[in-house]
């Protein structure tokens, strides 16, 4: 028999256990759900499995004489040498942010060839490029 | 010249610091001998004064620009304001070792010349401390040495980046760093008190301001780095959940875990082992924050210099470090007996340590999952706000509820709390909750769960404080000052972020826009020179329609000359319920300005909020200087 010790004792580790266990579980779930994959246009050309209004980054050079003003929106196209997505965006542009320049945007792909940005992302350091575009450099 | 002089010390302080450790041993192996040579404090008084020593060097190289030392000539500039070359010497990897290293130096010897009663501690402590502080140096001298020479010698340096311009980013490294780098005493400490099977209650109390000083600077440090990123990066928010911001909550959650359950030590002797892991692992996290940082391994917003060299050396210290101490740990931990009641103030800390690990392993997941996957599956990807947002929040819900009531809880006893003052309490919070919600014509569910649970922590604890003062009941301030500062932050920051305003939009010079309540009126452009940059500054009216208010914004766009670089600064109107931001931006000169405004409010209510959460610390610290420890109940 157990005594009222032990127990209490083994009823507080095993709570413990269940709740770890638990959150371990809803950690990995909200992973899944909430992952924001890193694209460049080549990739999403390729990639099989689109799907519209899914958030997610894409990287590669600010094309040259795309950047055009209309309204309250800044168009641009991204590309990466072999292919090109046009982006849209409203708010202000980060300092970095010139043609020919690398760029990362976040926001919502409405289809292969037209990404809604949110937000335009540049690492302070200048000479910065997405890694995909050097490699293929 | 000053190259020489430097590499000189480096090299005197490692062979004083390989002799601290050989004498120390020494000194060890007398069993019969109680004190301490005199000579193992002279080599320790020596091993600090050299080590500020150096970094005065460095810091004296960088205000006459000595650009013979690579460092000083990759960021510093003549131009500079004499503030900015100063704070330029821990702007960069090489000073900030540097800065890293004197921190170690400095508590070492303050922890030794302290804790003198157990000679076997103190000289472990000692032994290890030092060993880390050898560590840190070869990397310095080997991999980062800030005194490098560079020929032939330029006219001119390559100066500063501009957002690292700024005076909270002067203090911002040099408070993290307090709050990383202490945390290695404790490391020593916690591996000494293995090792001499030390009394627990005297090892809690040695190590237990230290804990607090780190806890509070590496809290300050935050905050700090936080409040920069919202003026300077012009994006408007203060915490993006971004890798490198991340990092350095890691050490924070074990920190904090730490501060809760060392008084379970101190108090009851129970949880010496647990003790023990926490510093173990604070410090352990620290170091690594620093290899995911400089190593480039992350994918940031942020950039610090990155260099895989410097990767591979904190990564096999690293992993040195981590197997030393789990080996130490496993050999010599005793087994110990735990008597605890449910509803004992125990329970409550060991549930708030279970929130901070559960904290800590989401946000390290969050930081190495998307490194795992490259590695794995070659996808990129970026774990961002959403995934924190959803697995984080929840658990703040209960995680404040028992942050009220824990702590009113008696030592042991199993005795249930004041259902009374429970049940009143949040009555009251759901009613102020409703009263905001009617207020701000705005709700979710969740908002409300969080508005409803702070509010109930911010009464508890203000109760807690009336009690003290006024009917004499003793209660740890420090502990309601912070526990009341993390209310009201999550409050605030629940209010902030669900209730502001931002909208984005171009215009040119003269135009007037109208959104909900705002009319907005650019009015022109000037241009300033000022000694290392000159700026565009537009002129822009904010009319509030709704209160007829006028208020007038100028956020600027800076030209730096060395580096030559552009940067936005944002106008920002703080004031007691909000703040009006407005950052603008150019593309390539055209004559349309792209702009974004942002009303946000409480924001200066969530800096003080957070500030008073270490200024809780801070007190605690000063009480127990006093020599007047006063616990609750």
């Amino acid at each position: 028999m157990l005594t009222k010790k032990a127990k209490k004792r083994i009823i507080i580790l095993g709570t413990f256990f269940l709740f770890s266990l638990v959150s371990i579980f809803f950690i990995f779930k909200s992973l899944d759900k909430n992952l924001l994959y890193f694209k460049t246009p080549t990739d999403l050309l390729k990639s099989e499995s689109f799907v519209n209004g899914k958030e997610m980054r894409i990287g590669g050079l600010v094309k040259k004489d795309s950047i055009f003003i209309k309204g309250d929106e800044i168009n641009f196209v991204i590309t990466d040498l072999k292919n090109e997505i046009l982006i849209s965006y409203k708010g202000t542009v980060p300092s970095l942010f010139l043609e020919e320049k690398g760029v990362i945007v976040d926001g919502i792909l409405k289809d292969k060839k037209y990404f809604i940005a949110n937000r335009i992302l540049a690492k302070h350091d200048e000479n910065y490029m997405p890694p995909k575009i050097k490699e293929k450099n | 010249m000053l190259s020489i002089t430097g590499n000189v010390l480096i090299l005197t302080i490692l062979v004083i610091t390989c002799l601290i450790i050989y004498k120390s041993l020494a000194s060890l192996k007398n069993k019969k001998d109680v004190s301490i040579l005199p000579i193992i404090y002279q080599l320790n008084l020596l091993q600090t004064t050299l080590t500020i020593t150096t970094f005065f060097v460095l810091v004296a190289a960088f205000i006459v620009s000595d650009f013979s030392l690579i460092t000083v000539f990759q960021n510093s500039h003549t131009s500079k304001p004499l503030i900015y070359k100063i704070t330029g010497t821990w702007g960069n990897h090489e000073g900030s070792l540097l800065l890293w290293i004197n921190i170690m130096v400095i508590f070492s010897f303050l922890f030794f010349v302290i804790n003198r009663k157990n000679k076997n501690y103190q000289l472990y402590t000692l032994i290890i401390q030092n060993i880390l502080i050898i560590g840190f140096f070869l990397f310095l001298f080997l991999n980062s040495n800030p005194f490098n020479k560079i020929f032939p010698i330029p006219k001119n340096g390559l100066g500063l980046n501009p957002i690292l311009q700024d005076p909270a980013l002067a203090i911002h490294p040099p408070l993290l760093y307090i709050g990383f780098v202490g945390s290695s005493i404790f490391f020593s400490a916690a591996v000494a008190a293995l090792i001499t099977d030390i009394n627990s209650n005297y090892f809690a109390r040695s190590i237990k301001p230290w804990i607090f000083i780190s806890w509070i600077f590496q809290t300050l440090g935050i905050v700090v780095g936080s409040i920069w990123a919202y003026y300077e990066l012009g994006w408007g928010g203060f915490w993006f959940w971004d890798p490198v911001e991340n990092a350095s909550l890691l050490p924070w959650f074990a920190m904090t875990a730490l501060i809760h359950s060392i008084l379970v030590l101190e108090k009851k002797g129970n949880l010496i082992n647990w003790v023990i892991l926490l510093c173990l692992l604070t410090f352990i996290l620290s170091v690594t924050g620093t290899f995911l940082v400089r190593s480039g391994v992350l994918n940031s917003v942020h950039t610090f210099a990155n260099d895989p060299s410097r990767g591979i050396y904190i990564l096999s210290f690293l992993s040195l470090m981590i197997l030393f101490s789990i080996i130490i740990f496993f050999k010599k931990s005793k087994k110990e007996k735990y008597f605890f009641n449910i509803n004992s103030k125990e329970t409550f800390i060991l549930g708030n340590n279970w929130f901070m690990l559960f904290y800590l392993i989401t946000v390290f997941v969050g930081i190495v999952y998307p490194i795992f996957t490259e590695v794995v599956a070659d996808t990129k990807i970026s774990v961002g706000p959403p995934f924190y947002n959803s697995v984080i929040i929840p658990v703040v819900i209960p995680f404040l509820l028992a942050m009220a009531v824990g702590p009113n809880l008696k030592w042991n006893k199993n005795e249930f709390f004041n259902i009374k003052k429970f049940l009143t309490l949040f009555l009251l919070a759901i009613l102020v909750n409703i009263f905001l919600v009617m207020l701000f014509k705005s709700s979710s569910f969740i908002i409300n769960l969080i508005l409803i649970t702070s509010l109930f922590l911010i009464f508890y604890s203000l109760t807690d404080f009336y009690n003290s003062i006024y009917k004499k009941i003793k209660f740890d301030l420090g502990r309601i000052i912070s526990h009341l500062g993390f209310g009201l932050m999550i409050f605030f920051i629940a209010l902030n972020s669900n209730f502001s305003y931002e909208k984005n939009f171009n215009a040119k010079v003269g135009e007037i826009k109208e959104f909900n309540i705002y009319k907005i009126k650019f009015n022109g452009l000037g241009v300033k020179e000022k000694k290392n940059y000159h700026s565009i500054a537009g002129s822009f009216s904010i009319i509030n329609i709704k209160k007829n208010t006028l208020l007038n914004l100028d956020p600027e766009i800076r030209i730096y000359k060395n580096p030559e670089t552009i940067t936005y600064e944002a106008s920002i109107k703080s004031s007691a319920f909000q703040d009006y931001y407005l950052t603008m931006s150019n593309i390539s000169g055209s004559d349309v300005y792209n702009i974004k405004f942002q009303n946000k409010p409480f924001m200066l209510w969530i800096w003080i909020s957070a500030i008073m959460i270490s200024l809780g610390g801070f007190y605690n610290l000063l009480k127990k200087k006093n020599k007047k420890i006063i616990y609750e109940n």
